[in-house]
């Protein structure tokens, strides 16, 4: 039984997926899915242990569960093949006979091109039949170059040569490979490393672990600054109160994502806290996608996000709070929802403390806080009256931003919170 | 096509201004077609809006150079009720944004007769309109709407640059059995530069290199063609090399020397005065990337002019339609650092 050839013909494997930055490395501890199951795009397939939670993950393409190529508990590095699956198209006799395997492979290798790229290529129609521009075979990169920033001209030299994307340096916008990058390169560099590298001992998964890492690095790391602003929030409450009076109580929107809104928003506006730092330098993301910090009962916290909250309306951001926070406790957190965060919110609630000078979450450019709401004299006009004030507070990378930026951002997230109707 | 032109008699000098030799253009057809003639608004005495028929009225008479109530849907049918006739009329329209009240008559008339007659009806009908900004004009005379019309199968849609292709585009025009629609910038009337007096008749369909470079194509039409040169010559104190391909013909869209172009350089930059929503600059784009996906370094660009009527204050109407500082700006963000 030849099972390369197989695979290349019939099947791919999925591979453990990144959950978060910071993970390497992960342990199934439950399969969602049984041999010779039907999966479709966006199903869960597996509980994945990591340190900070346990995480359902997705996957992207349909097939039929083949096999199951690690065991459950067993430590596996990230981009470790877990399932192998038939794609839905193949023969169905085949299947059979390739179900019940005489010979396993002890551990496979990476598949050709990862589990995605063996899919079939596009079929939109390109315009001229030209073999000049034909495109080139639609695999012909081995390793991770999907990720690789690099041209189509880039691309297609790298594939007429051999050459792995991922071992050349970038010369283009944003660090891509380009043409002459390719043609710079004189020989085929070395293959990259091996999954079957001896495996690393860990101490045992640990979310406080996790957490005292990533808080030291940031600390060790990013030079915060921390500037805060008193938001008074009486019209947002009164807001709120008659927008939620007539609603029923599935429907309610709670102040938490008018936080979430407000600072997606004011995120939007200025770009330049949204987003990554990357090496040396700051790297906008496109779309603003708001963390949120959710503390579990048991101790420790996650911070799923709600993709694109600057693009969704008040009522889809709430909804979307909800999924986030109830899987959260329940411990079924998707990986879409983990990974890909570019600003961070950290809210205390009506029982917490004042105010909150908070720790960025790398590699992200900043984290916004809300303290409790309490009420206080206040002055309008020539008037002291009592007023709801929350104190908003910022802290941010000090490389990618300086306060006078800081101090407008906290003023427009101000400006969202005091004009609730816009939100 | 390959006409000698023996009858250069006016043209001494070996430079001329656009205007000049557009004035040319026409002289030299209505002296030697008689089935030419010009009509428009304010073409005869007046020597029309922006000059280019100044002395063709006392020239040639009152019948060849006629001017015509302001009724472009009427003279424009008119001009094709001509051409069907077996005249050679050379209408012009003021500006494009007036050409709008013509667009029955050629998009729905011009451009189809030959189809709907069953190949029976020619219309060799040239239209001459100014368009583009630049001057002031305001948001009802500055509109670069040219794109329009390139949209339209039936019409031939050319916009010359330089003096030379003003002076030598027209006798080609007016030999073409289609509609032929000639689009002259205001901007460049005034532009000088040398004609060849017995070049002859020039094709309509191919774009031409302005410039030569090897890591961006900068393509560009009418106006934004002198622009895209000086910005050009900006970049190349960076190190940054670049060709400037100026279309000439808007339809049909010389795609293959696009296309052989930036196979060359591997990236585009697309500029262009009218709108960026749906703009030919998207065409062109679209078709480029289609042909040359796998030859590409970067996405292919474009600078559009900022999507609102052109202002009339100078300083907004600069800062509304690309310049030079912005094909320049746009060209080192496409090339990256270096």
């Amino acid at each position: 039984m030849n099972d390369s050839a197989e695979l290349d013909q019939s099947c791919f494997d999925y591979l453990l997926p990144s959950l978060g930055a910071d993970m390497d490395e992960g342990r199934v501890v439950e399969w969602r899915v049984a041999v010779g199951d039907t999966v479709h795009r966006g199903d869960l397939m597996a509980v994945v242990e990591t340190e900070k939670s346990d995480i359902d993950i997705e996957i992207w393409h349909d097939g039929v569960v083949e096999e199951f190529l690690v065991e459950i508990g067993e430590l596996i590095d990230v981009g470790t093949p877990i399932i192998r699956l038939r794609h839905l198209e193949a023969d169905g006799g085949a299947a059979e006979t390739a179900g019940a395997p005489s010979s396993r492979p002890s551990r496979p290798a990476p598949p050709p091109a990862g589990a995605e790229a063996s899919a079939a290529p596009p079929e939109v129609t390109v315009a001229p039949p030209d073999a000049s521009v034909a495109p080139p075979e639609p695999t012909p990169i081995a390793g991770t170059d999907r990720r690789v920033p690099a041209s189509p001209y880039a691309r297609r030299l790298a594939a007429e040569r051999g050459l792995d994307l991922a071992t050349i340096e970038g010369t283009g916008p944003r660090g891509a490979v380009i043409g002459a990058d390719v043609r710079r390169i004189a020989t085929p560099p070395v293959a990259s490393a091996s999954t079957t590298a001896p495996e690393r001992q860990r101490t045992p998964a640990s979310m406080r672990a996790l957490i005292a890492e990533r808080m030291s690095r940031a600390n060790r790391e990013i030079p915060h600054y921390h500037l805060a602003r008193d938001v008074d929030v009486g019209a947002l409450d009164a807001w709120l109160a008659e927008r939620n009076a007539n609603r029923p109580i599935t429907e309610r929107v709670l102040p938490a994502a008018c936080l979430i809104r407000a600072v997606a928003l004011a995120a939007a506006k200025h770009r330049e806290f949204n987003g990554a730092w990357v090496d040396d330098h700051a790297e906008p993301a496109e779309s603003v996608n708001v963390a949120m910090a959710i503390s579990l009962r048991r101790g420790g916290l996650v911070t799923p996000h709600v993709e694109a909250a600057d693009r969704r309306s008040l009522d889809e951001v709430m909804e979307r709070l909800n999924e986030l926070v109830a899987a959260a406790r329940s411990g079924t957190l998707r990986a879409s929802w983990m990974t890909g965060s570019t600003i961070t919110i950290t809210h205390l609630g009506d029982t917490g403390a004042d105010l909150v000078h908070g720790i960025i979450s790398p590699p992200q450019l900043a984290l916004v806080g809300f303290g409790r709401s309490r009420r206080r004299p206040w002055v309008i006009e020539d008037l002291v009256t009592i007023r709801p004030i929350v104190t908003a507070t910022l802290a941010a990378d000090h490389r990618a931003t300086d306060g006078a930026a800081g101090s407008r951002f906290l003023a427009t997230i101000a400006h969202h919170l005091e004009h609730p109707e816009d939100l | 096509m390959t006409d000698p032109n023996p009858d250069a008699t006016a043209v001494e000098s070996p430079t001329m201004t656009y205007r000049e030799a557009m004035r040319e253009a026409i002289r030299d057809a209505l002296a030697t077609d008689d089935r030419v003639f010009v009509m428009g608004e304010d073409v005869a005495d007046y020597g029309g809006t922006y000059a280019v028929t100044k002395g063709l009225h006392e020239e040639f008479g009152r019948d060849r150079v006629r001017n015509t109530p302001l009724s472009e849907s009427g003279f424009v049918g008119a001009g094709i009720g001509a051409a069907l006739g077996g005249l050679r009329p050379i209408v012009e329209i003021m500006t494009v944004n007036f050409s709008l009240l013509a667009l029955d008559q050629l998009v729905n008339t011009a451009a189809t007769l030959l189809h709907m007659s069953g190949g029976q009806f020619d219309v060799p009908l040239v239209v001459r309109t100014t368009t583009g900004a630049g001057r002031q004009l305001a948001a009802q005379h500055s509109h670069s709407l040219e794109g329009w019309f390139a949209h339209v199968p039936g019409l031939k849609v050319v916009a010359p640059t330089t003096p030379e292709d003003a002076r030598w585009m027209l006798p080609t025009a007016l030999a073409d059995p289609n509609p032929v629609i000639i689009f002259e910038h205001t901007a460049l009337y005034n532009e000088r530069g040398p004609v060849d007096p017995g070049l002859g008749p020039v094709d309509l369909e191919r774009a031409a290199i302005r410039r030569t470079g090897s890591d961006l194509s900068i393509i560009a039409s009418a106006g934004m063609v002198p622009k895209a040169v000086a910005a050009a010559d900006r970049l190349t104190a960076d190190g940054v090399s670049a060709e400037v391909i100026d279309l000439r013909s808007l339809r049909p869209l010389d795609i293959d020397t696009l296309a052989a172009s930036l196979d060359r350089t591997h990236r585009a930059l697309v500029v262009d005065e009218g709108w960026r929503t749906g703009g030919l600059n998207a065409e062109i784009a679209a078709g480029l990337t289609e042909r040359c996906f796998w030859s590409l370094d970067a996405p292919v660009a474009r600078l559009a002019s900022a999507e609102v009527p052109i202002p009339y204050a100078k300083h907004l109407e600069t800062a509304t339609i690309p310049q030079v500082d912005d094909i320049v700006a746009s060209a080192r963000a496409l090339v990256g650092d270096r």
